[in-house]
């Protein structure tokens, strides 16, 4: 298979239809607008699928939520004040156990902010985000290629666990061009999920909803929801990790900041600073149990994301007291350079004493 | 001998938990009955609204998927994009459609989605006990309007059924009632007509039903029978509002 150059954004769109994505329903949002015409130019006139520049973002989610009740394969995409609307219905596929992949390309907040790539909704996509007792896959990809394959394996993980899966990549992936490949071929024809509502023929109905006027009732789906959610939890946290083995401090960065930091490692690295990289590539749920492993040989911890601090308490409470948890990060859609991190690197090497 | 009314197949055999004299039943009954006649059960995937009849899904007999509060058309809109063969509908009240759902209803109508629209106008917000609705007629008592709907504070009741017709999209609309034995079969042929013109794929179809709430509005059941008659359609006129479906 060849490689392509291409935007993230595009990447994902063919990611999504290699996938066996029907249904892609959006509206525009900078930056990940060039998704939603990836869609429109590439999946609108497929066999089968459909395409809608919805009249909002809500109404863009709850066309998925509907596609995904008739059991087809269904995205939505936006940028984080476009993702705060679909919270709504991002809880009813959730109660639902509807699967969805939802892909935000998120940006400089709160309110409008700015278009620039940040990594502030790190906590409204790891807690849920909308109302109830929920949690979603949250994927953090930090190269185009890992855009396509998060975007193909998010399908999966939907399917696998009547779930949506968040794709949580920012602005900067988004527009960036890089080399690709496509690992996988759209398929023909996808099995229909067997919960999917597609007319009472030769079955008796079915109801897909959560109301209930029992409260018992609905404390039996919570705890439903929560044993998969331990399932998930077991079988799908996923990380990496780079030049950890000797390392006395670990940076801890996610997406594009992983990526920058990574620069600033190998600096540090030349300068012969023994630094390494834990780097959560499901955001949801958080690699805990290796945060812990790593905590028997490195007692120190530079948390740097582009945001004031979020996943920084996923890392504090993942340790539980066992290492010691700096932060450093620039929010409001500022981009650090890897030299900038390295100097707070160096700074904090050496405050530490461990040169 | 011959048996002349029955049950439909497509009404469960459930006790229907509204109130006395409450339109819902009806217009459940009476859609159950064209579901029937027009061999819909293994085809019709319905859309219930928060609301009193959310429970609607323990009354059809059909596929039937919840909707958030107002996103009754986009989700219709997802179930016939992503499947086609099926007759999606929803039933959505007045706060629903014509309030926190007025975008969502307004543009799949101007998509010309192939779905059917069953809307409940009964003037007020019934479950939540009685709240001023888009629809509340002018000097009605409501509980948020306990003076009465005063134009200056409140605006007017929305005609949302002659909004939508100005939609290209949206190819047959009627408001009927469901307060005379009459106007029951009015309406039950509006809902057949609704069904026709989606098997048709000609666009979007949309029944507003005139229909009692006799606890919210403080009235007997034959009184809100008559308030609709008498004060309901002056505002709301019975009768087909667009029809180019040219049948």
């Amino acid at each position: 298979m060849t490689r392509v150059l291409m935007t993230g954004n595009a990447a994902i769109g063919e990611a999504a239809i290699r996938a066996g994505c029907q249904c892609y329903f959006g509206y525009p949002i900078t930056p990940q607008n060039e998704l939603t015409e990836y869609m429109a130019t590439h999946l609108s006139r497929r066999k089968g699928c459909s395409f809608i520049q919805a009249e909002s973002e809500i109404s863009a989610i709850n066309m998925v939520y509907g596609a995904s009740v008739a059991g087809a394969r269904a995205m939505t995409s936006s940028s984080s004040p476009g993702i705060s609307l679909k919270q709504e219905g991002i809880s009813y596929l959730a109660a639902c156990e509807l699967p969805a992949v939802i892909v935000n390309m998120s940006r400089g907040g709160p309110g409008l902010g700015s278009i620039s790539a940040a990594q502030s909704d790190y906590f409204q996509a790891t807690r849920g985000g909308g109302h109830g007792d929920y949690r979603t896959i949250v994927l953090a990809p930090s190269s185009v290629q890992e855009l396509a394959d998060f975007t193909h394996h998010a399908f999966e993980l939907a399917d696998k666990y009547l779930i949506p899966v968040l794709i949580l990549g920012d602005g900067m992936l988004g527009q960036m061009m890089e080399p690709v490949e496509f690992k996988h071929e759209a398929p023909q024809e996808l099995p229909i999920r067997s919960r999917a509502l597609r007319g009472a023929k030769g079955r008796p109905s079915r109801i897909i909803k959560t109301f209930t006027s029992k409260p018992a009732e609905l404390e039996e789906i919570n705890w439903s929801l929560f044993r998969r959610y331990q399932l998930i939890k077991k079988h799908e946290t996923t990380f990496e990790t780079f030049m950890t083995d000797d390392a006395k401090l670990i940076v801890v960065a996610f997406g594009i900041a992983a990526r920058i930091a990574k620069g600033a490692i190998k600096t540090a690295r030349a300068n012969d600073m023994k630094v390494g990289m834990l780097r959560p590539i499901t955001l949801w749920p958080f690699p805990t149990d290796e945060a812990q492993e790593l905590a028997k040989n490195t007692k120190h911890f530079l948390v740097f994301e582009m945001n004031m601090g979020q996943m920084v308490e996923d890392m504090q409470l993942a340790l539980e007291g066992k290492g010691e948890v700096s932060f450093y990060g620039r929010p409001g859609g500022v981009i650090p350079t890897p030299s900038e991190v390295n100097k707070v690197i160096s700074r904090l090497y050496y405050q530490k004493g461990l040169k | 001998m011959e048996k002349v009314y029955t049950r439909p197949r497509s009404l469960k055999k459930v006790t229907f938990h509204y109130c006395p004299g409450c339109g819902h039943s009806i217009v459940h009954r009476i859609m159950c009955e064209v579901i029937d006649e027009m061999n819909l059960q293994e085809r019709a995937i319905g859309i219930p609204p928060p609301g009193c009849s959310v429970f609607a899904y323990h009354y059809f007999d059909v596929d039937m998927a919840e909707s958030a509060h107002g996103r009754g058309a986009a989700v219709a809109t997802g179930i016939k994009r992503a499947y086609p063969e099926a007759i999606v509908f929803t039933y959505q009240g007045d706060g629903d459609l014509a309030a926190i759902g007025t975008g969502e209803t307004i543009h799949a109508a101007n998509r010309g989605e192939k779905v059917t629209a069953i809307f409940i106008n009964n003037a007020v917000y019934g479950m939540t006990g009685g709240q001023m609705a888009p629809t509340t007629l002018l000097e009605q008592k409501t509980t948020t309007t306990p003076y009465g709907r005063d134009t200056n504070l409140e605006g007017y009741p929305i005609k949302i059924s002659e909004m939508l017709a100005l939609t290209k999209g949206a190819v047959y609309i009627e408001r009927t009632a469901v307060n005379s034995p009459a106007n029951i079969r009015k309406t039950k042929t509006a809902i057949h007509k609704a069904f026709q013109t989606q098997i048709d794929n000609l666009g979007f179809s949309l029944v507003e039903i005139l229909s009692p709430c006799p606890t919210n509005w403080r009235m007997t059941p034959i009184e809100a029978w008559q308030w609709i008659d008498k004060v309901m359609t002056k505002e709301y006129p019975l009768g087909v509002i667009k029809d180019v479906t040219g049948k």
